[in-house]
């Protein structure tokens, strides 16, 4: 293996503009979106389109790579999240060899292969899933109400402070739940269970006036 | 339902996270060619069905993927501990209150030792 | 409709009820009124309502006995709609509202008249326990036709037919602490633990928290007890860290301290939930609660006393009817007599005399009572007969009178002339049984203490009993108690209680109670009139009697036989006088003789609560695939393999009619054995495998060589377990020396993963590799046909020369402008393109194939077409044609195992046992029916004789079965004992219809048995 970057690596990004669907542009199409009102208690938001990447490896090699590339140290304690200053870029501990990057739409490769050379040597895998899962925001007074709903994970503040992110249950899917501020949660869900996930929000979010930006 | 710790997430977690996968410390023969038709079947079929302390293995499926152990009792259901691959457990059937210190550090030191960490 | 306006039990003032609130009620179709605050059990008493039931059994006519969830009698059937109906609603629980309309739950065709009312008075006598087992039995075969009758007149209450327009939901909660009962010990432990800064959930099943404080005659700080009460929930209410659940009961205590708890949210509203600005809150709501420490302070619940005739409507505990008086303003009756055992129980002559009632005597069974409610009694000229009891109750529909009788307990006998009574109503304590039930579920087993003639609950870690739950029945060390057990749960937390102050009470001096269950008579139990122990399985004291007897002895098989504690009861109202009677029959003590198990739930919850949201379209997911909303757009028929909507088939409307399945699959199948075809195959489990060791992991796991499989190639798979059984299969590719992209099948996918992990984290955790689902991330189109290569030649940029681009290689480059992988694998066994692009592309390059596609004839296909395709080229489908008890051998698919290779890969061991080697292994074979018409049914058995006398042996059975556009016949696969050995014979395959199909056993491979097509 000469040069891993041209034989591992692969930008599936076309550099043309084409048409993109984001795992929820069915349940826009198909559910709808409530619109946002003043009784709305949680406010949905898709960040459609940003770019995944999974990192494993060992957390030295990683750390130093991801400070060097991105300015972000790795996450070294079970379920760390750590963020840029300015809030978009995120790395999320999964496992003890496993992480989770978030980076806007666009700089997953970029990312990649300055991981990868930066890496040199070190034993490590770094995989793209942008196009497998796709990213809610929840916002408002009743959004931890809406997740004690969906997941037996326990969301109080004092087991879940910021800057904490746990792969776990939701409703009978999984999702990444993640709170990133005081006021904002997240959630990572797969691709194929995106629906799912919408649908349940609405539903069990209706007792909160739910309401979808779009 | 149980709550269960995760040795690698180090937190208590709902059972819905994980699946059990039967009883722990079941290595692979070393040279299954070696094995006689008997020796091979009892690796693959037989396992103990115990009343008290029981070593299980369990993967974290919804969460960080990582396997690990459990010494439950199957008589209260209580867990008595959960540890990482490759450890050992604090309490067996022969120490129902647990192995003193000493032991632990030993065994855990004779672990360290080996070459790849077998189940 | 007749009309009750009159509500003649009803005191003019007290209670907690509000009687400027009026509320309309109808029962067994009949309208009464009551008031805001009241119960529908105690809206019935007010209105002099005796019989509420008939008994299951012997259909006696049946009155309220009991205020709470251990009421036998009052089950009634709620609903004035069809879509409203709820079965089996306690009278006692359910809140009175505007409108409810209610009916007896026995009682056919009513419980004023009632068909069997005769079976009950001719049977009387005549039916023992078992009496069902026994009489209706034989013949078997009439048992469901007997049972439908017996049952419709017994009467379980019954489901609604049309659906609920009701919305139920879960709450997953977490707390340091649960305190489960808000009476004085919970809520002292509630306020205990909330002070410290711990999170505590407080929930009680009543309308109102407060438990026997609302009815209780103390002073607390020379206050009424419920104004301390007000004092402590306006506090709780006030802090963050507490969640007060009302209407609200813990019924079920699993593992590990969780504990489910059923909110009913607006069952005291309205017989379906109130919608309120457009929205419909949820009816129940279940919690899910994962607690640090349980605090069960779940009371006392008391036992009636076992005595002739004691289920005449009129005979109450009493203890109900102190709370009948002092919460609701009811008095259910006019004469009293109070048959008691101790001096608790004195409070409900008390209050009776209290609000102007006559109080007719006292029987208590101990010799010379001296307590301070005793001398209270005295000082109101209240008449007491010392040692005795009441003996038998007389009336029909109500109590007319007693007979009452000096007795000796421990002899069990009558020592006086009985002395018979006027009186309309009876109150009973035999004492206090705690409320063990949920400790009960823990699987920790209650013990008897003497001094209160109680079980007292076993305790698992973590769960500690406060106050009357564990048989301290005084208010003010129950108060006192509440403190000290949140402090010791707070303390195994971790955590530092910090004190309360106590209400000031005084003291009050009780004298002791003694052990009375089942009152002797004057006549043998087996012929003195019928003594009930459990009057809602109509079990008797000659019933537990006869059980012994018969030579049943454990008390659980005591409780089968007799149907003790049974259904909704659980156990509350008659298990200890059940166990005692026992234990008087065979000598024992009652703690010798034990007591049964307690299970989930405490009082039953309805379906709706039980599944949550988790209905309709959200029962289970639905998961889609990039390309959905096109196969919805053009009228695709989904078939669920696993959790995804996949394609069935593409119906097209030809001359106005819509295809039928056979028909869209045919079209199908030639378009793209003659044209280009696409599927959606972006279903499949695609996981990334990285790392240094990744070919030495893979001809570890694969039954097959990797060694040589170099970059830019593709190869098929085969996976077995240990056992030599294939489990998976799919094609893997190398895309980069170390870095592979493993298929599996769609089912298998996460259970492929698990796998990979599994070997690699408990057996080989010293190879480098690492593995990652991308299922989700790529969508996969696979173009098959003999135009796959002009059709995708117009809007690629790869070099699809078919020599530079072979079967089993894969290339990178642009599909419709999109970066995309393609692969050049097949599993139709035409030539064939899998182009993988990222998920959020997938729509567009999709339908730029069709917008190229239509001079080909680019035809949409499904699974069902899929699998026609694979089944004649002899493609196995894992877990249909195969079921876990399949080798590679077997499959005939020796080619994709290597035997040679240096490590013992997993299943390979395994072929070499006897068992795999044996002569007779089912084999996988093709089967063409002598008649092409005919398709044979999947599952089918094959016979080799089918002339052989019953029972015929079987050696095989159909896997696969498909018509074949192709062929023109009906073919299939399917698995024969020695079937590679039977080419060419003949084997039949018996129908349940009485046909049997005769077909021929070929190879499994039916079209282009050469695969050159696959390779042009």
């Amino acid at each position: 293996m000469s040069d891993p970057v041209a034989t591992t690596a692969f930008d599936t990004r076309p550099d043309t503009s084409v048409p993109t669907e984001s795992p929820l542009a069915w349940s826009y199409h198909e559910t709808g979106c409530p619109g946002v009102s003043q009784k709305s208690r949680v406010v949905l938001r898709e960040r459609a389109m940003l770019g995944h990447l999974i990192l494993r490896g060992g957390a030295i090699a990683l750390d130093e790579a991801l400070r060097e590339v991105l300015g972000l140290a790795l996450p070294a304690r079970p379920g760390g999240l750590n963020h840029d200053s300015e809030g978009v870029r995120s790395i999320q501990w999964l496992s003890p060899d496993e992480w989770l990057v978030i980076v806007p739409g666009g700089e997953a490769f970029a990312l990649e292969q300055r991981l990868r050379n930066a890496l040199g040597g070190a034993h490590y895998a770094i995989v793209d899933v942008s196009g497998g899962q796709t990213l809610i925001e929840l916002e408002g007074e009743a959004a931890r109400e809406l997740l004690m709903k969906s997941t037996p994970y326990d969301v109080h503040p004092a087991n879940f402070p910021v800057g904490k992110g746990v792969t776990t249950v939701f409703a009978k899917a999984t999702a990444i739940v993640r709170r990133p501020t005081e006021d904002r949660w997240e959630l990572v869900v797969r691709r194929s269970f995106a629906d799912y996930c919408y649908r349940w929000l609405l539903d069990a979010g209706e007792e909160y006036g739910v309401g979808v930006e779009a | 339902m149980f709550h269960i710790y995760c040795p690698y997430c180090e937190e208590l977690r709902e059972e819905e996270e994980f699946h059990p996968k039967g009883q722990a410390h079941i290595a692979r023969p070393v040279d299954p060619e070696a094995c006689s038709d008997e020796e091979w079947g009892d690796y693959l079929f037989f396992r103990d069905n115990p009343r008290g302390i029981h070593h299980e293995l369990w993967v974290h499926a919804v969460g960080c993927r990582k396997f690990f152990n459990i010494t439950r009792n199957t008589v209260s259901y209580e867990i008595l501990e959960t540890y990482r691959m490759g450890e050992q457990p604090r309490f067996t059937a022969g120490h129902p209150e647990g192995k003193p210190a000493e032991q632990v550090a030993a065994e855990a030191e004779a672990v360290s030792r080996q070459e790849g960490v077998k189940a | 409709m007749s009309q009750s306006l009159k509500q003649p039990n009803r005191l003019r003032e007290g209670g907690r009820i509000d009687r400027s609130h009026t509320l309309h009620f109808t029962f067994n179709g009949k309208r009464y009124l009551g008031h805001a605050g009241d119960t529908l059990a105690s809206a019935l008493l007010a209105n002099g309502v005796d019989i509420v039931n008939r008994s299951f059994k012997y259909s006696r006519p049946r009155g309220i006995v009991a205020a709470g969830p251990e009421e036998p009698n009052a089950l009634v059937q709620l609903g004035s709609t069809e879509a409203a109906q709820v079965p089996n609603v306690r009278a006692t629980q359910q809140a009175l509202f505007d409108g409810l309309t209610a009916q007896s739950t026995n009682g056919w065709p009513n419980v004023q008249r009632d068909v069997m009312s005769l079976v009950g008075k001719l049977g009387g006598r005549f039916m023992p326990p078992g009496f069902y087992y026994k009489t209706f039995m034989a013949p078997a075969s009439l048992w469901m036709t007997y049972e439908k009758y017996i049952r419709k007149g017994a009467g379980l209450g019954r489901s609604p037919m049309v659906p609920d327009p009701d919305v139920y939901d879960h709450l997953n909660q977490h707390c340091d602490v649960l305190v489960v009962g808000a009476g004085p010990a919970g809520l002292a432990a509630a306020l205990t633990a909330a002070r410290s800064g711990a999170r505590v959930i407080l929930c009680d099943e009543q309308e109102e928290m407060g438990g026997s404080l609302l009815d209780s005659r103390e002073l607390l700080d020379n206050q009424p007890a419920d104004q301390w009460v007000a004092q402590v929930l306006e506090e709780l209410a006030r802090l963050d860290n507490v969640t007060l659940l009302a209407r609200t009961t813990a019924n079920g205590y699993h593992d590990h301290h969780f504990v489910t708890l059923h909110e009913r949210r607006t069952e005291h509203l309205g017989e379906t939930a109130p919608v309120v600005d457009d929205y419909r809150p949820s009816r129940s709501r279940m919690h899910h609660v994962r607690a640090g420490q349980v605090l069960l302070a779940t009371g006392a619940h008391e036992r009636p006393l076992v005595y002739a005739n004691n289920d005449v409507p009129g005979n109450l505990l009493a203890g109900a009817v102190s709370t009948y008086i002092r919460r609701y303003g009811v008095v259910p009756g006019n004469r009293l007599v109070l048959s008691t055992s101790n001096d608790h129980a004195y409070r409900a002559a008390l209050d009776w005399f209290d609000a102007g009632r006559e109080v007719v005597a006292i029987a208590d069974a101990r010799r010379a009572p001296d307590g301070d409610l005793v001398a209270q009694a005295r000082e109101r000229g209240i008449r007491i007969i010392e040692g005795a009891a009441v003996l038998e109750a007389k009336g029909s529909t109500r109590v007319s009178g007693v007979r009452v009788a000096t007795i000796d307990a421990a002899a069990f006998k009558v020592t006086g002339q009985a002395e018979t009574l006027a009186c309309d109503t009876i109150a009973s304590s035999g004492g206090y049984s705690p409320v063990i039930h949920l400790a009960s579920h823990t699987g920790a087993r209650p013990s008897w203490n003497d001094e209160i003639l109680g079980f007292v609950p076993g305790l698992v870690k973590g769960v500690h009993a406060a106050g009357s739950a564990r048989g301290i029945h005084d208010l003010a060390a129950g108060l006192a108690d509440g403190v000290a057990m949140a402090a010791r749960a707070l303390e195994t937390l971790g955590m530092t209680s910090r004190a309360i102050e106590l209400p000031q009470i005084d003291t009050r001096r009780e004298g002791a109670a003694c052990g009375l269950y089942q009152v002797p008579h004057e006549k043998p139990t087996l012929r003195a009139p019928k003594q009930f122990v459990d009057p809602q399985n109509d079990v008797t004291a000659a019933g537990v009697e006869l059980a012994t007897r018969e030579g049943f002895e454990s008390i659980e098989h005591i409780k089968r036989y007799t149907a003790m504690g049974f259904g909704t009861d659980q156990g509350k109202l008659g298990n200890i006088n059940g166990m005692a009677i026992a234990a008087r029959c065979l000598n024992k003590s009652i703690p010798e003789v034990g007591t049964t198990v307690f299970r989930p739930n405490y009082t039953p919850v309805t379906f709706g609560a039980i599944v949550g949201r988790h209905c309709r379209e959200r029962f289970d997911p639905e998961r889609y695939t990039a390309l959905h909303q096109w196969h919805v757009e053009n009228g695709a028929e989904f078939e669920d393999v696993g959790q995804w909507k996949r394609p069935w088939y593409f119906p097209t409307i030809v001359n106005g009619k819509k295809e039928t399945m056979h028909e869209a699959v045919a079209r199908e199948c030639r378009a793209v054995r003659e044209k280009v075809g696409i599927l959606d195959a972006s279903t499949l489990g695609k996981i990334d495998i990285q790392g240094p060791d990744a070919r030495e992991f893979l001809g570890r796991i694969y039954t097959n060589k990797w060694e040589k499989l170099a970059v830019g190639r593709a190869r098929y798979g085969l996976m077995c377990k240990d056992d030599g059984m294939v489990t998976d299969d799919g094609v893997t590719t190398c895309l980069a020396d170390n870095h592979f992209l493993m298929t599996t099948t769609t089912g298998g996918a996460a259970a492929i993963l698990e796998w990979l992990e599994l070997w690699h984290q408990t057996e080989w955790p010293e190879l480098n590799v690492t593995f990652t689902s991308v299922t989700d991330h790529w969508a996969t189109m696979t173009i098959t046909g003999p135009e796959a290569r002009k059709l995708l030649a117009e809007i690629s940029d790869i070099d699809l020369d078919r020599e530079r681009f072979k079967f089993m290689d894969w290339r990178a480059g642009k599909v419709a402008g999109v970066p995309a992988r393609v692969f050049r694998i097949s599993f139709t066994g035409e030539l064939t393109y899998e182009i993988n692009v990222q998920a959020n592309y997938a729509m567009h390059v999709w339908k730029t194939l069709f917008t190229h596609g239509e001079t080909y004839g680019l035809t949409p296909y499904g699974t069902e077409t899929m699998h026609v395709l694979r089944a004649e080229k002899g493609f196995i489908i894992v877990g249909q044609d195969t079921d876990g008890s399949v080798t590679p051998e077997d499959l005939g698919m020796q080619w994709c195992v290597g035997y040679d290779k240096p490590y013992s890969w997993v299943g390979k061991r395994a072929l070499s046992r006897s068992d795999t080697r044996r002569d007779g292994r089912k084999q996988l074979v093709g089967l063409r029916p002598k008649d092409p018409a005919v398709v044979l049914e999947e599952g089918a058995q094959i016979v080799l004789d089918p002339d052989h006398p019953v029972p015929v042996p079987m050696v095989g059975h159909v896997t696969s079965s498909y018509y074949s556009p192709t062929l023109d016949s009906g073919f299939a696969l399917a698995v024969v004992k020695g079937g590679h050995q039977r080419m060419g014979e003949t084997v039949y395959l018996p129908m349940a219809d009485g046909k049997t199909h005769a077909a021929e056993i070929v190879s499994p491979i039916f079209v282009d048995p050469k695969g050159e097509r696959q390779h042009v």
